[in-house]
């Protein structure tokens, strides 16, 4: 069956973390969804607009909720953790405050409805890919894994509704059902440093190196993220963090939807962890027929 | 000719911040019927009484409105001074155009026409107001402690001691409370046993007191005066007559891994057991959740080795009931426990633990005999971290209050950790220091200074585990928000006082009001502070909002000068807003039809039948009748009443027929 779902990507999809995007699309491919993406879409405002002013940090994202209700769509992917939380934000902002909801219609001529599904990158693992993985997974994560949640994607709790603000679990559930031991952490929704990535790399050195330390030092062999943000603090800014600990770390940091794409076997092109400043060197190993097709078998027989 | 008088009062300025009252008492004086209308500043004072008084006398009155706040907050009050100038008091009523009208409106037209109206409806019911007397009944002099803790047993005690009788209710299988669960007390570091356990024993002995324990209210009606409370006595699966209480049977059960209730977990007990060792009283009980012979059918060592043989396995629940004159509702309080704190691991930590398990490791009755040892592996903890406010103060827990008594505590912790293990640092991360009872500000100071406690004033945003510690990550506010991280070998987390388990369910039985946290709510936050709304019931201590143990036990012995009060007399005077059956002359007796639907629908039991007998003997006609004593007038069997036979007095069908009228016909 055809499945379709709106997709906003974002500007880091298409940028620093295109490699997430290319995961992404792989994975829908993989398991026949269609990513429609939302027409004319733009930028989510980041943590800039609502620094700046408060108004365009709520009519950046309604832009893009507008377009994604006029092109008749339910639900939306948003991957970038970030992206998700900004217009998971502003959609509920905007849905109980009407006079808000009032302006912001009369700057982006619109008329918001509030009622789209904002789906993350696990949401969506949970809805079109967890329980259709079964013969298509063709490799064994049989990886010790640190599941890295970041801030974004479970905060604030009572608006996104989504796993439990401390300690979350949905991601680790994700990773056992491929194999994978996911390892028990207190540093799931620690802060990495965000957007000091440009102005203080060193706080990020400080910040993502106590994550890295912590994940590696529990004897994780690979980080898993769902966070652009979050990836290219703790891989693209490993020089940052290896001078901030004073130690060698070469453990990879895989994106969710890429170890998906993993285990079913995908070349490195198609999950795109060519692309990754830490060699992601993971030898996954062959998973084994499952034992009720052998019993099947002998009964044909 | 009615001759109503109407008296508006301006509340200060609740009332005519809003509502233009010298307007409502000029449009009040053209009603029909109404020979004199004024308005002032304070009615119900003095010189506002007099107003009162003195227009009854002097225009004759026949009815009085006065038009101020809630009949709850002083309908008594003005009855009383009618009734002083010689007005039947039920001749009085009240318009609520406070709590009705100006505090919810805004100042305008509308408000005070508004208040107009409400007064027009008053105006029309008290013309049609009849003089009533009020009723007596008799009081059963018995009170109903529930409730075994320190304030139910000062309660218990005040009450006995006054000569009265009290049944005393308490769930667990001894009394006590969590207070016999602590170690010593602020601010004066006694044992805490060493000052309840005597008191226990007073309960127990008392000749007044009839103890129940292992037993919970079933369900209770009646009203002040005359309760009626149906207590279930739990099967202890013993007959406590023969017990001698040796426990033999305590040190034979096989099943010795059962997570102590009163060790808060942290130590285990046998499946027959007493809670500790000075239980009241000391005779065991079987969980039977937890016992072989209930699981699984086979085991019975307990009743082998009884060298009573007092063991009853097939024991059921059993019921009594009791008329009580009085409750006196002292049902305790809980504390959150370690699970509800993600940041602070789930629960997951072993050596995360709460401050009535601290204070188990601390007592020398306790899993440790005193001496503080971490659960996890019994090291002697060298560092241990004391988090104030978990949760208390709290919104994003659903919390906002002050839980009241872990400052206090929680300084006596660290302090008692110091007095046992000298070379200990005990730090305590709080919020502010609230020590304001007597001698509590010294106390801490002393932990300060004394013990060398190492205050920090901040929030700890995580404790995790690594490498055997709990490393603890907060901030110094008063070092300009420096983070600071500790590895603690033991962490304590001064959790919230919370609404015992339990309490919602039980004041739905007892129609006693609680707020939004499940504490049991005050009719008067100041000046009745241990009556609840519901006549005749009270409350002692912690059930109400957390309480330390000095402040619980003057709350207990003010609950039970309530109640002895209230014993002091003999028949309790009630006001007459009963429900009557409708008599009328012969032929025709009554309208009632003898459908009796009245009976079926009567949620106090007050109706029954009455038979119209001839002067021979004969039955004419079978109609309800009501019982004055039990009728509670909530109305049910006036909605019901088919023939409308069935009036309430002081609200019969003209009253409110006559105040909706007034309503629709401005």
């Amino acid at each position: 069956m055809q499945k379709k779902i709106g997709y906003y990507p974002g500007c880091s999809l298409e940028g620093s973390a295109r490699e997430y995007n290319e995961s992404v699309q792989t994975l829908a491919k993989a398991f026949d969804v269609t990513l429609e993406q939302v027409p004319d879409w733009n930028c989510c405002g980041a943590t800039a607009a609502h620094n700046l002013n408060k108004v365009l940090s709520f009519a950046l994202p309604a832009r893009i909720l507008a377009n994604a209700e006029k092109a008749g769509m339910e639900n939306i992917l948003v991957p970038c953790a970030a992206c998700y939380n900004r217009l998971s934000m502003v959609q509920h902002e905007l849905g109980k405050n009407e006079s808000l909801r009032n302006e912001v219609n009369a700057i982006i001529e619109a008329d918001l409805k509030c009622n789209l599904k904002i789906l993350n990158i696990i949401q969506f693992i949970q809805m079109f890919i967890s329980d259709f993985v079964g013969d298509k997974q063709q490799l064994l994560f049989n990886k010790k894994v640190a599941c890295y949640y970041g801030c974004l994607l479970v905060r604030p709790n009572d608006v996104l509704g989504f796993d439990r603000a401390e300690d979350p679990q949905m991601m680790d559930e994700v990773m056992k059902s491929l194999g994978a031991d996911t390892i028990d952490w207190p540093f799931k929704t620690e802060c990495c440093g965000a957007g000091l990535s440009v102005s203080r790399t060193d706080i990020v050195g400080n910040l993502s190196g106590r994550i890295v330390k912590e994940a590696a030092d529990r004897g994780a062999e690979a980080i898993i993220v769902a966070c652009p943000m979050c990836h290219s603090n703790l891989d693209m800014r490993r020089p940052a963090i290896e001078k901030a600990i004073g130690e060698k770390i070469d453990i990879p940091v895989i994106y969710i939807s890429q170890a998906i794409d993993m285990a079913l076997g995908k070349t490195q092109k198609e999950t795109g962890i060519n692309r990754h400043f830490v060699p992601v060197n993971i030898e996954l190993k062959k998973k084994e027929a499952e034992p009720q097709v052998v019993i099947e078998k002998t009964e044909e027989k | 000719m009615a001759r109503i008088g109407v008296f508006i009062c301006h509340c200060g300025e609740n009332i005519s911040a809003t509502v233009d009252c010298e307007k409502v008492a000029k449009v009040a004086s053209e009603f029909p019927g109404v020979a004199v209308s004024v308005d002032y500043k304070y009615m119900c004072s003095d010189p506002g009484q007099n107003l009162v008084k003195e227009a009854i006398i002097e225009h004759k009155l026949t009815g009085v409105v006065v038009s101020a706040c809630s009949p709850r907050m002083h309908e008594p009050t003005f009855r009383n001074a009618c009734a002083e100038a010689g007005l039947n008091p039920f001749l009085c009523e009240m318009a609520n155009i406070r709590e009705h009208c100006s505090w919810v409106h805004e100042k305008g037209d509308a408000t005070t026409q508004k208040a107009i109206d409400i007064v027009r409806t008053l105006v029309e019911k008290v013309k049609r107001n009849e003089a009533l007397a009020p009723i007596y009944v008799p009081i059963s002099k018995t009170a109903v402690v529930i409730g075994g803790g320190v304030a139910g047993i000062q309660a218990a005690l005040d009450i006995a001691d006054a000569g009265h009788k009290v049944v005393m209710v308490e769930r667990e299988p001894s009394i006590g409370g969590h207070m016999s669960q602590l170690s010593e007390t602020f601010p004066t570091l006694d044992c805490s046993q060493c000052i309840l356990t005597p008191r226990m024993v007073d309960v127990a002995r008392h000749p007044n007191i009839t103890l129940y324990t292992y037993a919970e209210i079933e369900s209770v009606d009646g009203s002040i005066g005359n309760f009626n409370v149906k207590i279930r006595l739990k099967s202890k699966s013993l007959d406590e007559k023969v017990c001698t209480g040796c426990g033999a049977c305590i040190q034979k059960c096989p099943v010795k891994k059962i997570p102590s209730e009163f060790e808060q977990g942290l130590g285990m007990r046998t499946a027959i057991y007493v809670p500790f060792p000075q239980a009241v009283p000391n005779k065991p009980v079987i969980d039977r959740k937890n016992c072989t012979y209930y699981i699984k059918g086979k085991c019975k060592v307990c009743e082998i080795v009884c060298p009573t043989k007092a063991i009853r396995f097939d024991q059921e629940d059993s019921f009594v009931e009791v008329q009580a004159g009085a409750l006196l509702l002292a049902t305790g309080f809980d504390v959150l426990k370690t699970s509800a704190f993600p940041e602070y691991g789930y629960g997951k930590y072993k050596d995360v633990i709460d401050g009535l398990q601290f204070e188990r490791l601390a007592s020398a009755s306790g899993p440790t005999k005193g001496e503080i040892r971490r659960p996890s592996d019994g090291q002697i903890p060298k560092k241990i971290v004391f988090i104030a406010c978990a949760g208390s103060r709290d919104p994003a827990k659903g919390r906002e209050y002050c839980s009241k008594i872990c400052c206090m505590y929680t300084a006596k912790h660290a302090m008692l950790y110091k007095h046992k293990v000298h070379e200990g640092t005990p730090y305590i991360f709080y919020m502010d220091i609230r020590a304001t009872g007597k001698m509590y500000e010294e106390f801490v100071r002393r932990a300060i200074e004394e013990d060398e406690v190492k205050y920090i004033r901040g929030r700890v945003s995580q404790v995790y585990e690594k490498n055997g510690k709990l490393i603890v990550r907060g901030v110094d506010t008063l070092l300009m928000g420096q983070p600071v991280e500790i590895e603690a070998d033991m962490v304590v987390l001064a959790t919230a006082g919370i609404a015992n388990q339990g309490s919602e369910e039980l004041a739905q039985k007892l129609h006693v009001s609680y707020d939004k946290h499940k504490f049991f709510s005050e009719a008067h936050p100041k000046l009745k502070p241990v009556e609840t709304n519901t006549a005749g019931i009270f409350l002692a201590g912690a059930c109400q909002s957390t309480k330390d143990i000095p402040e619980t036990v003057a709350a207990a012995s003010g609950a039970a000068a309530k109640v002895v009060g209230l014993f002091s007399n003999d028949m309790l005077k009630r006001d007459p807003l009963i429900a009557i059956v409708k008599k009328s002359p012969p032929p025709v007796y009554s309208s009632c039809t003898g459908c009796f639907m009245c009976i079926q629908v009567c949620p106090y039991q007050a109706i029954d039948k009455e038979e119209i007998k001839d002067r021979n003997g004969n039955i004419i006609k079978t109609i309800s009748h009501i019982n004055p004593g039990l009728c509670q007038g909530c109305g049910t069997c006036v909605a019901f009443c088919k023939s409308k036979s069935i009036d309430i007095l002081g609200y019969n069908h003209d009253q409110v027929y006559a105040e909706v009228s007034a309503l629709l016909n401005e």
